[in-house]
């Protein structure tokens, strides 16, 4: 058991080697020289060869990769192109915003997105189950920014126009009000005004995409023989949902919890671009749009970790949540 | 399956798109790039006519280019993307699972690795940084997605290969004298290809998505050449003023994605 557990963190942090190893090897695929991003055009060919020199490119491959591997252990992800700030500071800054968006969607998208299925599994092939399959479907197929633009136009152009109570006129940029943020209980308030555009649709999204797994998983455990045992010796159906369905069926949701970090991190980074909120996501599409790519590389990095350490701690719980894989694991 | 009202539905909505974008642009008598006379054609409402008397099924955009040829000209961008992207990469993530599935070992342990290591980034934040790297346009979208989107077929398509590798048919095959090679393509691989076959269907939708996505942010097909996701991103600063500017390829492209999705549930459940 402990082995086991030891042998899993240890593939998990060989595969955040691999991630690293990709994203130099894709920088280093790439057309064009870091440096002719820095310099001027007019820079003469001496001038060239010192900024090369300075940044390390005139190494052997292998030099680079060391070095860089090397400076990364040691927590230092480079220099921002555009910034002149440590990666780190950047992303340090960003993080909180992007982690409170992205814990806010993913628990209302659980809360949302797991009835919704178990309801459709119930009601397998009937009307209900139908109309929340379209449902799903369509709030699954749409793109986030087509319905952060729509949500803008209604709750915060359309709602002032038509005279909308004010509690409904929402506002759409940044985290706080102009004229800057007001501290304790009505800066709290105006965090929460703001937020409820972006993860309105976080979890939107989120809920469709669960819901639709939650309802094949749902589906496959009511054929199962325990079900159709506890129904035949009179279980009550409520005992039946709670006892039989439900326990076996956190296992494969708490494998969904790390299936769904992917779509929320993509999510939040239309939602933050359009909302102006200063997060991972909107600093990873500005620092793309700068040619940025010391910040570019450090948030993908960031990213791969989260998605690493989610699938870990989803592996990790899941011998207390399914005895069957306590011993044999 | 030929009786299935949810099969039905989704090819019949899926025919129309893509006869749709076929003929629209063909038959049109205008020009949806070019801009005209555009202060007294611009951003008309839907439903209208310009000063020169052509009505606009859908408006004009802000340089008075008819929407609906525009849309319908994206159309034709967003599904050559989406079912080049995920063909190509069930392709490649179909040939990789068998020979992963089929040979074990070394061959094995490599494309696993890899396949782990590209799961491990999220697909939007690889599509970005390789769009950041290499130039925006039509061939680089295809190509990310491709290099992006293999992964879940070849895992799939390895499961399937692993579990025929020990099935009597297949040992049948073997003993009777046929190469590993030629048992591997003429007889365990066709039985293993329904599951890609469903994952390829999500994936077309999936991946004019993504090229939505992309293309909003500006990474992926650059104007001119409309595509759904730069039209939408084209109408964001109109949205007030002229919500149909977006509102039309937003439409366009979840009624495109839903036909994709539910053709590639219904094919799941049925095979």
């Amino acid at each position: 058991m402990r082995a086991s557990l030891l042998r899993r963190v240890i593939d998990a942090i060989v595969l955040f080697w691999l991630v690293v190893t990709l994203t130099f090897v894709l920088v280093r695929l790439a057309p064009g020289d870091p440096a002719e991003l820095l310099i001027a055009p007019s820079a003469s060919a001496s001038e060239r060869a010192q900024l090369r020199a300075s940044l390390g490119l005139d190494a052997s491959l292998a030099t680079q990769y060391a070095r860089w591997g090397g400076a990364l252990l040691r927590g230092d992800m480079g220099e921002s192109v555009a910034l002149h700030r440590p990666v780190s500071a950047v992303l340090a800054e960003a993080v909180p915003v992007s982690l409170g968006l992205g814990v806010a969607s993913l628990a209302l998208t659980f809360l949302l997105g797991v009835p919704i299925g178990l309801a459709q599994a119930l009601r397998r092939g009937r009307a209900t189950d139908r109309l929340l399959t379209v449902l799903t479907t369509t709030v699954y197929a749409a793109p986030a920014f087509w319905l952060a633009l729509a949500l803008v136009a209604v709750f915060t152009y359309g709602a002032a126009s038509w005279g909308l109570p004010p509690w409904m006129r929402l506002p759409a940029f940044g985290l706080h009000a102009p004229g800057g943020s007001p501290g304790g209980l009505a800066g709290f308030r105006d965090l929460l005004r703001h937020a409820v555009l972006p993860v309105t649709i976080l979890a939107a999204l989120g809920a469709a995409g669960i819901a639709r797994y939650a309802r094949s998983s749902f589906a496959a455990l009511l054929g199962e023989d325990w079900i159709r045992t506890a129904r035949a010796k009179g279980a009550r159906e409520h005992d039946v949902r709670w006892h039989h369905l439900l326990r076996p069926a956190m296992p494969p949701l708490v494998i969904l919890f790390a299936l769904a970090l992917p779509g929320v991190i993509a999510g939040s980074i239309f939602v933050e671009s359009i909302f102006a909120w200063p997060g991972m996501g909107r600093v990873m599409v500005s620092a793309i749009s700068t040619r940025d790519y010391p910040v570019v590389l450090g948030a993908t990095l960031l990213y791969a970790a989260l998605v690493i350490a989610a699938n870990l701690a989803s592996d990790l719980a899941m011998p207390l949540l399914d005895p069957r894989r306590r011993g044999a694991a | 399956m030929k009786r299935d009202p949810w099969v039905i539905g989704s090819v019949a909505t899926l025919v129309v798109v893509i006869g749709a974008a076929l003929l629209v642009p063909a038959l049109s008598s205008q020009d949806p790039l070019s801009i005209g006379e555009v202060l007294h054609t611009r951003l008309l409402p839907p439903l209208s006519r310009d000063p020169g008397g052509t009505l606009h099924l859908l408006g004009t955009d802000r340089f008075g280019r008819d929407l609906f040829v525009r849309m319908m000209l994206a159309a034709r961008v967003s599904l050559a993307v989406g079912i080049a992207g995920s063909v190509l990469a069930a392709t490649v993530g179909t040939t990789l699972g068998a020979l992963a599935g089929w040979h074990g070992g070394v061959v094995d342990r490599l494309v696993m690795a890899l396949s782990d290591t590209l799961l491990a980034v999220p697909r939007l934040v690889l599509l970005l940084v390789c769009a950041a790297l290499w130039r925006p346009g039509l061939g680089t979208v295809v190509v990310v997605l491709v290099a992006t989107g293999w992964m879940g077929v070849a895992r799939l398509v390895r499961g399937e290969i692993q579990g025929l590798r020990s099935r009597p048919f297949v040992e049948a095959a073997t003993a009777l004298g046929a190469t590993s090679r030629r048992v591997l393509w003429r007889h365990a691989l066709p039985n293993a290809i329904a599951p890609a076959l469903v994952a390829t269907t999500l994936g077309v939708g999936n991946a004019i998505l993504l090229e939505s996505g992309l293309s909003f942010l500006g990474m992926g097909i650059q104007p001119p050449q409309p595509s759904w996701g730069n039209m939408i991103a084209g109408g964001r600063d109109l949205i007030v003023a002229a919500p149909w500017v977006a509102i039309a390829p937003g439409l366009a492209l979840v009624v495109t994605v839903v036909a994709c999705t539910l053709l590639g549930d219904r094919l799941g459940e049925l095979l």
